[in-house]
């Protein structure tokens, strides 16, 4: 199994490249801290106004119109000074997969309590290479490659964080971790409820998962849908090399359990990324294109489909405004109810099945708490109801495509 | 009288005074801390492994200790029962009479950095751990004092300061925790070990081998105790386990067959059981012990066994019983000290009842602490700024 996974990884990076293109220029406004600013606490602000921080790119970044929530303040004083735009020192380019590693590593050098379990990640490097390298620089107990048994070593994980160690526990794909359902469910999400605060799990879960290229159904799982309704995890997808390590870090620092999700297709995307320390807000949606007619709400692999018929969709007039949501639970409503109350019209693009997709979860959150600025219903494109085919021609169309998110946005917009 | 050398739990009218009054031979022998040695009942049987001695190592003052928590334990076991009765406890209590050697015996033999963790019948392990009766209670009737913050529940007693993991639901899910417990001790290189406890029924689980098999490997120290009470629920032992014997289902593993209704001999299987497991990995303990009370309340206890048989074990086997006997035939105590001990204990846990019960339940603000732990102090708000619907403290 292990094999097939690792070449589908590398086929899809050529299949990808259309989308390398688009990232690095026309993500604008990424959520960044001011990192040198503060010691320990490298949170990360709501967008500075208007400054151009964003790497690599040119004159394409438009200015936020609103300001978003800053929680701190000492990262508000850098806001101010938007017009002074500090060019950011170079960047390095990377892979997505390493850039999660360079975050993994980053913090197993910062904290001797992080530590890596998982099916080949230690001496074989990871089958998505995401630890590659790591083994040989700390060692047998702090990368641990585990026998075949995701029950037995996500309840192994979870045991040693009630401790106070920070397990990073991989699975080599999303949809083995059903077998360890109960694990995450009881232990990892209720632990500190049940216990009346006494313990805390601060495990992060990651894994790819999501629909590659022909895979197969079982390991073209999409888990989230699954685990949202799990009170006491968090839930982030990463979808870029930048959040990426971004998120890592800040899944590991969290002292909530994190469930990490990456995409198969994902791991071979290239971006530059600053050279500087720096974590990602957990609860924080990233706004990838500004705009005024719609708003698309997106994660994952999916936000690559939104942009790609955004381009479409400025071709033939529309101004979509694309929000990468990041935060699968809990959702970032701040971000989100301003994109609402600017556009007045959602529609909300992701890989999940159409029933108890978190899709659904959001359609019914913004249905609830921003009735009042809709004029359109909210619509959500997710994956068909169906076991994912091995045909080529059939898996594309389980998933969304940019055609159809055109479509979409059109008739939304009549 | 004896009673003045019980060090915590003297009433204060049995105050010393009235020694002179009685025969001038001064017994001071309960509290006396010079080792008596006394042989097991039944030997152990051992798997891949040598047994350890017959001969226990123990003392006056620990066998009356013994005798004191047993005794309490039982005698709280009989009030949640009653507790129950009367609704005041609900939901599902899983009591642990019958089975309280393990408990004490257990802890004579370890300290408070060896961690415990259990399944759901935990109210006797939490007080062996240093639990108080009244946050037992508490706990089980669903008030704010209770050691979980009434939030848990019977299933679900922890105490943290005394390395006591719980309180686990479903069945056998606790053994992988027990075992990345053990591989946090090696980690931080605790000299310490995990006992990590479940059922006969909880045998049959694959997380138990699985967890086994990564203890094994990388030589954790984990010594995964059975508490054979020969019925998983309804189902007796022989219905439900090609190999009853427990302990050597390990196979490459090795294990000890205890006599789970004798403290002292549960406490020197502990004992050889943590040295091994802190130089060679894990071990398998069987303790053969039995409960008097159906797997919970909702459950008679009588459809799969009979009374003949609870009644018979507990003439023969009670482990109480057993250190009475002791007690009395090493002249460590007289009858009527044990019976006054007793009678104070039994006030003791009814104070604690009353206590309990006089404690208030949880705000309900309640509902929503304890759900995330305060991390960065990011706060998520509505749109509007007005309706707090995710406050991540």
């Amino acid at each position: 199994m292990s094999a097939i996974l690792q070449g589908a990884g590398a086929g899809a990076a050529a299949a990808l490249s259309p989308f390398n293109s688009i990232d690095s220029n026309k993500l604008v406004a990424h959520s960044r801290s001011s990192l040198s600013v503060r010691s320990k606490r490298y949170i990360v602000a709501g967008s500075d106004e208007g400054t151009n921080k964003s790497f690599g790119s040119s004159s394409l970044i438009a200015r936020r119109s609103q300001p978003l929530m800053i929680p701190n303040a000492v990262a508000a004083t850098k806001a101010d000074t938007a017009s002074s735009s500090t060019p950011s020192k170079s960047g390095h380019e990377l892979l997505l997969f390493e850039a999660l590693q360079e975050g993994l590593e980053e913090e197993m050098d910062r904290d001797p309590h992080v530590c890596v379990m998982g099916e080949d990640v230690g001496h074989y490097g990871g089958s998505y290479k995401v630890t590659k390298g790591l083994a040989d620089k700390f060692g047998d107990l702090r990368v641990l490659d585990t026998p075949i048994c995701e029950n037995a070593f996500t309840g192994m994980g979870i045991g040693a964080a009630m401790t106070g160690l920070r397990p990073v526990i991989e699975g080599m794909n999303m949809g083995f971790l059903l077998l360890a359902f109960n694990q995450i469910s009881n232990n990892c999400g209720m632990l500190h409820y049940t216990s009346g605060g006494q313990f805390t799990i601060p495990v992060v879960i990651r894994g790819p998962g999501g629909v590659g290229r022909q895979l197969g159904a079982e390991h073209s799982q999409r888990l989230e849908s699954y685990f949202q309704s799990i009170p006491g995890i968090q839930m982030v997808a990463c979808s870029t090399p930048y959040n990426a390590k971004g998120l890592m870090k800040a899944a590991i620092r969290s002292e909530n359990p994190v469930i990490l999700f990456e995409h198969v297709l994902l791991y071979n995307l290239k971006e530059s990324i600053p050279d500087e320390e720096y974590i990602c807000n957990l609860e924080e949606a990233e706004m990838v294109r500004p705009g005024e007619h719609i708003t698309i709400l997106t994660y994952s692999r999916m936000r690559y489909h939104a942009m790609q018929a955004a381009k479409t969709l400025v071709n033939k007039g529309y101004d979509p405004e694309v929000i990468d949501i990041r935060s699968l639970k809990p959702f970032d409503l701040h971000t989100i109810g301003n994109s609402v109350k600017k556009t007045h019209r959602v529609l909300i693009v992701e890989e999940c099945m159409r029933t108890g997709g978190i899709g659904a979860s959001l359609t019914a959150a913004i249905n609830e708490n921003f009735h009042d600025y809709l004029d359109a219903p909210v619509m959500c494109l997710s994956s068909q109801d169906v076991p994912t085919p091995y045909a080529g021609t059939l898996e594309e169309w389980t998933v969304v495509q940019p055609a159809q998110i055109v479509t979409a946005v059109e008739q939304l917009c009549q | 009288m004896a009673l003045s050398r019980l060090s915590s739990r003297s009433n204060t009218f049995l105050k010393p005074a009235i020694t002179a009054l009685h025969s001038p031979i001064r017994r001071h022998v309960s509290t006396d801390t010079s080792p008596i040695t006394i042989e097991t009942a039944v030997p152990f049987t051992s798997h891949l492994c040598e047994s350890p001695s017959r001969s226990v190592e123990s003392s006056s003052e620990e066998i009356l200790a013994f005798f004191r928590d047993m005794a309490r334990m039982r005698r709280m076991e009989i009030a949640a029962d009653c507790l129950y009765k009367a609704k005041l406890i609900r939901g599902f209590c899983h009591l642990y009479d019958g089975q309280e050697a393990l408990a004490v015996g257990m802890e004579a033999a370890i300290t408070k950095k060896d961690a415990i963790i259990t399944s759901y019948r935990d109210h006797c392990t939490f007080i062996g751990r240093g639990g108080k009766l009244v946050d037992a209670f508490s706990e089980l009737m669903g008030r704010k004092t209770g050691c979980s913050n009434g939030k848990g529940g019977s299933m679900h007693f922890y105490k943290k300061d005394a390395s006591f993991y719980g309180g686990h639901g479903i069945v056998g899910a606790q053994i992988p925790l027990g075992c990345g417990l053990a591989f946090a001790q090696k980690y931080n290189k605790d000299e310490a070990v995990t006992f990590v406890l479940y059922g006969d029924g909880a045998a049959n689980q694959g997380q138990l081998f699985e967890a086994l098999n990564i203890a094994a490997l990388w030589d954790l120290p984990a010594i995964l105790v059975c508490e054979n009470n020969h019925y998983g629920m309804g189902t007796a032992t022989w219905r439900s386990a090609k190999s009853p014997a427990y302990f050597k289902r390990g196979d490459y593993v090795p294990g000890l067959k205890v006599d789970g209704m004798d403290a002292l001999a549960v406490k020197q299987a502990c004992k050889f059981a943590k040295e091994h497991a802190l130089k060679n990995g894990p071990i398998i303990l069987e303790m053969d012990t039995y409960r008097y009370h159906g797997h919970s309340m909702s459950d008679p206890g009588s459809t799969y066994r009979t009374r003949d048989e609870i009644s018979g074990v507990r003439e023969v086997r009670d482990p109480i019983e057993r250190v009475r006997k002791l007690l009395l035939s090493h002249d460590i105590a007289t009858e009527k000290e044990l019976k006054d001990m007793e009678k104070e204990i039994r006030k003791e846990v009814d104070d604690a009842v009353a206590q309990a019960k006089e404690s208030p339940v949880p705000d309900s603000s309640e509902l929503f602490t304890n759900m995330y732990v305060k991390d960065c102090g990011v706060e998520s708000f509505g749109a509007d700024r007005k309706a707090l619907k995710v406050t991540l403290p």
